[in-house]
């Protein structure tokens, strides 16, 4: 009998076969089919979740390779879900966003598997399986259908992502030495009692820390970023900014919070530092760019410096967070995952939309575009004023949470990131205005506007926006026993 | 005149050798085959009469070991013949003179 | 009045969100429906903020709250909420009544606009905004609403979308706005975290109640401070005043309802909102905090003033008065009288829509000339619109008695006047007043009098339906001075809580006769200066300021607006373009160079390696493959493929081992 959560996984795997293998239809289609199905899985799973119950649920346990610790064990809890849910609503859009090839839809339904495995597995070695499984699809994604300098950008990504993922292994590898499990709520009961100490301790936790860190990104391990973003096709780069961005964000909070508190609360506020540096430094460089993608890749990198701005002033200060701003902090983070995934995708959307038109997504390409395309631009605007945070719209409550959470435990750093709000609107007001308004520019005239079938895409996802800023309690109840239970690691 | 531990030793002595020679000048892939049985029988028989004549016989021993020796040769025997026949098959000859495709 | 209205005062500002959502969804050529719909949803909105505020006046100093949970996030709760309390009730009168008339006189105003349909939604959508930020019972809420009025000035300053200097304006407005938000959005964590709560009001609880203020103690000076900063982005205090001038670049409608009499006015709203923040721990009435607010406001009250002295565009000058007026509800606020600063509040915001409102029908006369310099003798053409903005004019210039801005000036300079801290204010103040009734006296002489110049040859008399809201309006200003008479100052009493009693002796102040001196001078001393403008004069030609001819240098400095925005672009704008780029820099040559250096350094060792490799281990490695492969050739040759040599082979062998063992043994 094969459960719930491992039916979730394998069927994209079924899907890429059959895109593979199926005589007749496009591969958009076949792989739509089989996105529905996981979808159709994971809101099965959403009515199964126990909203009320704290820790896994839905385990599955099979002993895999008894030698080294390794077991097939897959479960959900609150945080899983959320991101199972995110994983199962930016994948089919990304998959809409331009019609490519059998081999890329093959290629992304693997690395969406990866995705599920990642965000439910519970064993290290499982987890870091998959974990790796999804780099080498996002490999192939963008050397085989990316743009320009698309090899340069691929290797890049690859090498980089996979020397810290090598670092991270090692340091596992280390801890399974040293303490015998790979289970990761073993782990973390371990890590209260401080798993490692001395030199190990900090050999593991540099480890983990860098592979993570090269994953979210966080300043400055960041650099791969921009250029696969950039490179990489629409739909890919919606899904890498929509889930798999989150994979670091994760790590950090399954991982290293748990494994390494006291590690954590000596570096604190260099961690901290490190997080407002993404805050401010990400839109900075944003502001400076030409390229639409490669300003939006910057934005991402500052909203999910916001995160860690949060995890790092939860876990890193050196008094004990009361729990409102533990709770705070936590819920604004998984509330920022969530938001940040649907946003994101739908800017990486809107610029591949632009660039369907014209083959061309520089600033400075488009001018007026609000009288050819007022509903694409209206659209695109409401995407961007998400992404700016704007109250009424899904950005503004992780954010809120976030600085809430952040500003009782780190005041200091907190009024430093504020100076990234401001820059993320400066960058997108700007973006706005030099796209939409001025004079139409002449090769711009013959823009056509929404189309039906994109309408089709692009306003469920925009009403989706709306309805978790105005009444976001659906999504909080995903997680709210979670962010609970999780509360005691830092207290 | 009783059995001797010696008189067994020569008789299979002369059988091996018998074999040997066989196997060795025979061009006939099927008197090549008999010729090992030979040999194997010669095997056989050492055992039984070490058993037979050893310090401590307790009475299955030997003989079980002689049954198996036995039941492996009837084994080998049949692969052996199969093997001839395909290779009959291919080359329309027994001789296995014609067979050198091992060369190195 | 008793059907529990007052548990559904949420719905006011409901109302006119739902018109627009409406207008939205309709398709661009239904333009009847999109005016009657908002003008329908906007006069629903007034009637029930009538009835709120009628349900506050049978109950005075008492408030109606309706908080509610939001969400709840780990196992905590964020409680949002609406109330209607007096100064809530009157503002939203204001905001809905003023509201109205502008809807109005949109219809005729943006009659040949293609946009039209989207000007409705986006001013519905304002006004819902704004009456939400009203009645909002959170700091959280009131925030949120906050920033959609930004939003809505955004969307409203950029109308004319394809006007590059339009799509500019609405830029500045959004981020030189948001550069307060941010210290409001800090203030207000600092609140949160302090006090535990956002609520103002929640059964005692609130953090504007007894029990919140005391868990906020000492930093209430920072939260206020910040908070202010808001308040200064949105209200245009220096030094964030830039963007308002430069949102005159909207219809003009929009710079009537949003620029001169709502959401210009929210930040003032905003202190007097948090008040209780501002003036904890109060020794003598004066904090920190109130003190920061004077000053800020007394420097942006006379700063503008003189500025608009030397300005030219008709909607200008009013954006600069607009600021002035702004600093001096500031002034009142920080000097204690908050009923004082909300009264002005109120009646600036009739008169200023009613100045607005006639610029717009002054522009719309002159087909779209904004220069005064090129109007002149529109008091012929003209009849009701001069007749409605001299009542303006005289409203704001502060003319005692009949006209409402005359009282609530009156009674901010009395206020200020009684500041312990420091005279400087009171002075400054008023000689902002004697500012402000010299340049609407400069810019009725312009437009109204003299002779016809080049605009206003053809100019002609506006429609009804743009000339009914002006009357409208301007019997406001002129009721209004009835309702503000401090004889009776029922207002007064309304607003801050307490009861009421007639007093006549109350209508004569010393302070009357001081400012009908003023007023009465500096309207005649602008009458002698620019008796002739527009006219050549002596040696001074007609397109010269009578007031430039005098003094070129200071007029020069006063028309550039003292040169700020140019300050800001060389110094602040620079330099955050500069960090851009300098991060940008960094991020392609520094960390991304950190990157390509342990690229470029494996590369190295590669290739290092691969020499070691070819040069040394390879070939030793070769050398044995090779020998290896000689070897095997020689044995290859004993490989006859013939069963009987292998079978005589081992026959030999074995005999050789026996021969060995034999030997050996």
């Amino acid at each position: 009998m094969v459960g719930l959560i491992s039916t979730i996984i394998v069927i994209p795997l079924l899907g890429a076969f059959a895109v593979c293998t199926w005589p007749r239809g496009s591969g958009r289609v076949i792989a739509l089919i089989f996105n529905a199905i996981t979808t159709g899985c994971a809101l099965a799973l959403w009515a199964k979740f126990d909203r009320g119950a704290a820790g896994l649920q839905l385990i599955e346990r099979h002993v895999w390779i008894p030698a080294i610790g390794a077991e097939y064990l897959v479960g959900a809890d609150g945080l899983s879900l959320l991101l199972v849910l995110l994983t199962s609503l930016v994948v089919p859009f990304a998959l809409l966003a331009r019609e490519m090839s059998r081999g890329f839809y093959a290629t992304m339904l693997v690395m969406q598997a990866a995705l599920y495995g990642t965000f439910t597995a519970q064993n290290f070695v499982l987890w870091f399986l998959f974990y790796e499984m999804t780099l080498i699809p996002a490999f192939l994604l963008i050397k085989i259908w990316g743009g320009e300098n698309r090899d340069r950008a691929a290797t890049k990504f690859f090498l980089y992502t996979f020397l810290a993922s090598a670092a991270m292994l090692l340091s596992f590898i280390g801890i399974y030495l040293a303490k015998g499990t790979f289970d990761f709520a073993a782990l973390a009961a371990l890590g209260k009692e401080n798993l490692l100490s001395g030199k190990l301790g900090w050999l593991a936790f540099a480890g983990i820390f860098l592979g993570l860190a090269v994953k979210v990104p966080l300043f400055p391990f960041h650099t791969w970023l921009p250029d696969a973003y950039q490179t990489a096709p629409t739909g890919v780069s919606m899904v890498l900014t929509g889930a798999l961005s989150k994979m670091g964000v994760y790590g950090f909070i399954r991982l290293l919070l748990p494994l390494f508190p006291n590690q954590i609360k000596i570096i604190g506020p260099w961690l901290l530092a490190l997080a407002v540096c993404s805050i401010v430094f990400a839109p900075l460089a944003a502001w400076a760019q030409r390229d639409l993608k490669r300003m939006v890749a910057y934005l991402s990198v500052n909203h999910l410096g916001y995160c860690m701005l949060a995890l790092f002033a939860i876990a890193g200060s050196p008094v004990v967070a009361a729990s409102v701003d533990t709770h705070a902090a936590l819920s604004g983070v998984f509330m920022q995952i969530f938001n940040h995934g649907i946003t994101a995708a739908a800017l990486f959307y809107f610029v591949g939309l632009l660039e369907q038109r014209r083959d061309l997504r520089g600033i400075d390409d488009f001018g007026g575009l609000m009288q050819a395309t007022p509903i694409l631009c209206g659209w695109m605007s409401v995407a961007m004023f998400s992404s700016l945070g704007l109250p009424g719209l899904n950005g503004f409550i992780g954010e809120f949470l976030i600085f809430k959470g952040s500003f009782a435990m780190a005041a200091p750093f907190t009024a430093i990131a504020v100076i990234g709000l401001l820059v993320t609107a400066i960058v997108l007001i700007r973006a706005m205005q030099s796209l939409f308004s001025g004079p139409l520019t002449e090769n711009c005239r013959a823009f056509p506007d929404l189309l039906r079938s994109e309408k089709f895409v692009i306003v469920p996802v925009m009403l989706l926006m709306f309805v978790i800023g105005i009444a976001p309690q659906f999504v909080f109840n995903i997680f709210n026993v979670t962010v609970a239970h999780m509360g005691w690691l830092f207290s | 005149m009783t059995p001797t531990l010696q008189g067994f030793l020569i008789a299979s002595a002369a059988l091996f050798s018998i074999g040997l020679l066989a196997a060795l000048s025979r061009r006939h892939a099927i008197f090549i085959l008999i010729g090992i049985e030979m040999m194997l029988a010669a095997a056989n028989l050492n055992f039984i009469a070490f058993w037979r004549f050893g310090q401590q016989h307790q009475p299955p021993v030997g003989v079980m070991i002689a049954l198996f020796s036995i039941a492996i040769a009837a084994a080998e025997a049949a692969v052996g013949l199969a093997i001839v026949i395909a290779v009959y098959r291919h080359y329309r000859s027994t001789n296995v003179d014609e067979f050198n495709q091992l060369r190195g | 009045m008793n059907f529990r209205f007052g548990n559904y005062f949420w719905f006011i500002p409901a109302a006119p969100f739902a018109v627009s959502l409406v207008i939205l969804s309709l398709s661009n050529t239904r333009r009847k429906a999109a005016a009657a719909l908002a003008v329908a949803g906007q006069a629903l909105a007034l009637v029930m903020s009538i009835m709120a505020f009628a349900k506050t006046l049978q109950m005075p100093d008492s408030r109606i709250v309706a908080n509610f949970t939001w969400f709840t996030f780990g196992n905590q709760t964020l409680r949002l909420g609406f109330v209607l309390d007096p100064l809530a009730a009157a503002m939203l009168v204001m905001v809905t009544f003023v509201g109205l008339c502008i809807f109005v006189f949109s219809v005729g105003y943006m009659a040949d606009d293609k946009n039209f349909t989207r000007f409705f939604a986006y001013l519905s959508f304002f006004a819902g905004a704004m009456l939400g930020l009203v009645i909002a019972n959170s700091l959280l809420l009131l925030f949120m609403f906050w920033e959609l009025v930004g939003l809505a000035s955004y969307l409203l300053i950029g109308f004319w979308i394809e006007r590059p200097a339009a799509a500019e304006a609405a830029k500045k407005a959004f981020i030189t706005t948001r550069i307060g938000d941010m210290g409001f959005f800090l203030g207000m964590l600092w609140l949160y975290n302090r006090s535990g709560t956002l609520l103002f009001y929640d059964r005692g609880n609130g953090c504007l109640e007894a029990a919140g203020l005391a868990t906020v103690g000492a930093s209430a000076t920072f939260i206020a401070l910040l908070i202010f900063c808001g308040a200064a982005g949105k209200s245009g205090q220096f030094p964030l005043h830039v963007w308002l001038p430069d949102a005159m670049e909207g219809p003009t409608p929009v710079s009537a309802l949003i620029h001169a009499a709502t959401m210009v006015a929210a930040g003032v709203f905003l202190v007097a909102r948090v008040y209780p923040i501002f003036s904890l721990g109060a020794i003598n009435g004066v904090t920190p905090s109130l003190t920061v607010v004077v000053w800020i406001g007394v420097t942006t009250a006379l700063m503008a003033a003189l500025i608009a002295v030397a300005q030219a565009d008709i909607k200008r000058i009013l954006a600069y008065s607009t600021v002035s007026q702004l600093g001096l509800m500031m002034v009142s606020l920080g000097v204690g009288g908050v009923a004082a600063g909300i009264m002005h509040l109120l009646a600036h915001g009739f008169f200023k829509a009613l100045l607005f409102l006639g610029a717009g029908s002054v522009i719309h006369g002159c087909n779209g000339e904004q220069d005064i310099r090129k109007m002149g003798g529109l008091r012929r053409v003209m009849p009701v619109t001069f007749a409605t903005y001299a009542v303006g004019m005289m409203a704001l210039s502060g003319v005692p008695i009949f006209f409402s801005g005359g009282w609530t000036k009156e009674e901010i300079l009395q206020v200020t006047a009684h500041w312990p801290q420091s005279h400087v204010p009171y002075y400054l103040a008023l000689a902002g007043v004697v500012l402000t009734a010299l340049y609407m006296t400069r810019q009725m002489i312009y437009v109204f009098f003299g002779e016809s110049r080049s605009a206003s040859a053809h100019a002609h008399e506006s429609p009804r339906v743009m000339t009914m809201p002006l009357i409208v309006l301007a019997l406001c200003a002129i009721f209004f001075s009835l309702v503000l008479t401090p004889a009776w100052p029922w207002l007064d009493a309304y607003l801050i809580g307490e009861g009421v009693r007639f007093d006549l002796a109350r209508l004569i102040q010393p302070m009357l006769f001081i400012s009908l001196v003023l007023v009465g001078s500096s309207v005649a001393l602008g009458v002698w200066i620019y008796g002739k403008a527009g006219v050549p004069d002596g040696n001074r030609t007609a397109d010269v300021d009578p007031f430039e001819y005098v003094q070129p240098v200071l007029f020069r400095f006063l028309a550039h607006k003292m040169w700020i925005d140019e300050l800001y672009q060389r110094t602040l704008i620079a330099f955050s373009w500069m960090c851009a780029r300098l991060s940008d820099w960094m991020d392609r040559f520094v960390w991304d160079g950190l990157v390509r250096g342990f690229g470029a350094f494996g590369q190295v060792f590669g290739i290092f390696t691969a020499r070691v490799d070819e040069r040394g281990i390879n070939a030793g490695v070769d050398e044995t493959a090779a020998g290896a492969r000689g070897l095997g050739r020689l044995l290859s040759a004993a490989h006859s493929g013939q069963i009987q040599t292998y079978l005589g082979a081992i026959a030999v062998g074995m005999l050789a081992l026996l021969l060995l063992y034999a030997w050996l043994a």
